[in-house]
């Protein structure tokens, strides 16, 4: 069996803000990079999957599109002990409709039995990558999986869903499929030292951007929205903010 | 008005076993703020068992499909023809955990414009306008969409107010021929049921991310029963194994609305800002000046968490 995992480097913002001069983004000076979240715990169901269906010919392979620093987000997963990693070089953010367009021929090369992504990404929290590429690569899938379990031989599993309020929708699906991963589904590993110079050394196959398509939307403006009126802040140390607090909590409670 | 926005906006209903979300409702507001006609469309075995004859639909058109209950192959099988067949200029769908197992998967196929979890919305000349956040939530961003396309927007639960009852619209049916979906629904399985019940609480204690290690949580037990408060926790807490599902705050949790709210070390994701925002008071303590918890506050703190938790001990 065959598993792709889509995997993507996310931005982080610290405490400050400044925008790039178009105003289009922010400056990447104020960005961190890190392994997307929900990317870890597909990365760790994969791994999980090949060792619950023990068949010889598994392989887990990692595909991410981004620039070369993504490279790092690729190595945690292969450290963490993926087979191969293949980055798609691009550089610059993309709508989650484009990023699909890119990642669904190299994925369908690897002609694989299961694709799994994560639910969404924690800098644009957008959910759609993963359903847009099952769509592009003609497979079922489903979205927001808390738990899967496979049938004997790993031909078909049942899933579930973790819909809004913990409701759980449990679901059947055949493979080939793609499924995204929802966190808590798993507890990810830690990669060893050894196994993060390892990944070190290996080679991940850098392949040309296809043909994305018209952007499914373009940003013209971004910008710090304006906090809310009411948030009113406590000042002073520790023992003032604990006092105030205390306060607020004694006349609300009245 | 030109051609492209008589179409008007398509609005799908949301609906699970057997009952209407209220995300449907503020669909329809949303819909409404973009001016045009605006259709909402029920897929199910029966349509006409949801009312969503709301104020601001013109028209309601019935999808009979034979399943009950929410498929992805289905709902986008659906969607494709309604849009095939009634150019609608722009689709509004809930940011919804259903919705996000097609909606892309439509938008991909036929080319759209797309974003998800829009939390503002307008028409500008005849284009259409989106706002939504960034990099957890700290920047805003508005979205410009292709020229003479349709538009397919997963729009926030809880961004707009609802629609109420009492609308006159029309109602239609629409015939489909849909192909059983790949994914099949089995069953549900109602969330596991804690210890204490949060959403009864007048006080909740609420730990994050901030703790940073299991071995912390005690500590907060300890301060929360010094308080009078009960203990409830955001996501990560839960995805880590420390704490049940039971005593999860958010969208994926349960939705809260205490007297006071304390909230130590939560960043405030989008999700968990939806299952606690209308409490009654919203205190924050977070290292982070930008955390988007201090947006929905009404009282916040720039501080280290233990520190304040310390002092907090101390008066208790």
């Amino acid at each position: 069996m065959r598993i792709v995992v889509c995997v993507k480097q996310v931005a982080v913002l610290g405490d400050e803000v400044e925008f790039a001069d178009d105003a289009l983004d922010v400056d990447p000076d104020y960005l961190d990079f890190a392994l997307n979240e929900w990317d870890s715990y597909a990365t760790e169901e994969a791994l999980r999957t090949r060792e619950s269906l023990d068949a010889d010919d598994d392989e887990i392979v990692v595909v991410s599109v981004g620039d070369p620093r993504a490279e790092n987000a690729i190595r945690r997963c292969l450290a963490m002990g993926a087979d191969r990693a293949i980055r798609v070089d691009r550089s610059g953010s993309a709508d989650p409709i484009t990023l699909a367009r890119l990642l669904a021929p190299v994925v369908q090369r690897e002609a694989p039995d299961l694709v799994f992504c994560g639910v969404q990404s924690s800098d644009a929290v957008q959910a759609a990558t993963g359903t847009a590429l099952a769509e592009l690569l003609g497979l079922p899938r489903v979205a927001v999986v808390t738990r899967i379990e496979w049938d004997p031989g790993g031909a078909r599993a049942t899933v579930h869903r973790e819909l809004e309020g913990g409701l759980v929708d449990v679901t059947e699906v055949n493979l080939p499929a793609l499924l995204t991963i929802q966190t808590g589904i798993n507890q990810p590993r830690y990669a060893t030292l050894r196994a993060i110079k390892q990944a070190e050394q290996k080679e991940i196959e850098v392949v040309s951007p296809a043909e994305g398509g018209e952007p499914a939307f373009r940003v013209c403006r971004m910008f710090v929205p304006p906090r809310e009126e009411g948030a009113q802040m406590l000042d002073g140390g520790p023992a003032d903010i604990a006092r105030r607090i205390r306060e607020i909590i004694e006349e609300r409670l009245k | 008005m030109s051609a492209a926005t008589m179409n008007g906006t398509l609005v799908v209903a949301e609906h699970l076993q057997g009952k209407l979300r209220d995300v449907t409702r503020e669909l329809v507001t949303a819909a409404r703020g973009l001016g045009g006609p605006v259709a909402i469309a029920v897929i199910a075995p029966d349509p006409s068992q949801f009312d969503v004859n709301l104020e601001g639909v013109d028209e309601i058109v019935g999808v009979p499909v034979a399943q009950q209950e929410f498929e992805n192959d289905v709902y986008q099988q659906a969607l494709e023809a309604l849009i095939a067949e009634r150019h609608p200029d722009a689709v509004l769908l809930g940011f919804t955990v259903n919705s996000m197992g097609y909606g892309p998967a439509v938008a991909a196929k036929l080319g759209l414009g797309f974003a998800s979890d829009v939390h503002g919305l307008a028409r500008e000349g005849d284009a259409i306008v989106a706002t939504r956040s960034f990099y957890g939530g700290k920047v805003d961003a508005e979205l410009e969409f292709p020229a003479g396309r349709a538009v397919l927007l997963l729009v926030r639960p809880t961004a707009f107010p609802p629609a109420e009852n009492g609308g006159s619209a029309a109602t239609t049916q629409f015939a489909v021929d849909v192909q059983p979906s790949r994914a099949r629904h089995l069953e549900f399985q109602e969330a596991p049921v804690g210890d204490v019940d949060i959403t009864t609480a007048d006080f909740l204690l609420s730990i994050g991310r901030g703790i940073g290690e299991q071995e912390a949580i005690p500590q907060f037990e300890q301060l929360a029963e010094k308080l009078g408060a009960i203990l409830s926790v955001s996501r990560p807490l839960v995805d880590a194994g420390w704490m049940p599902n039971a005593r999860q705050v958010g969208q994926s949790g349960k939705t809260v609305k205490p007297k006071v709210y304390l909230a130590l070390g939560i960043s405030g994701a989008v999700q968990h800002l939806a299952g606690m925002k209308t409490s009654e008071t919203i205190i924050a303590v977070n290292t982070d000046p930008e955390a988007a918890i201090f947006k929905v506050a009404h009282f916040g703190a720039v501080a280290d968490l233990f520190d304040v938790a310390e002092e907090l001990e101390k008066l208790s």
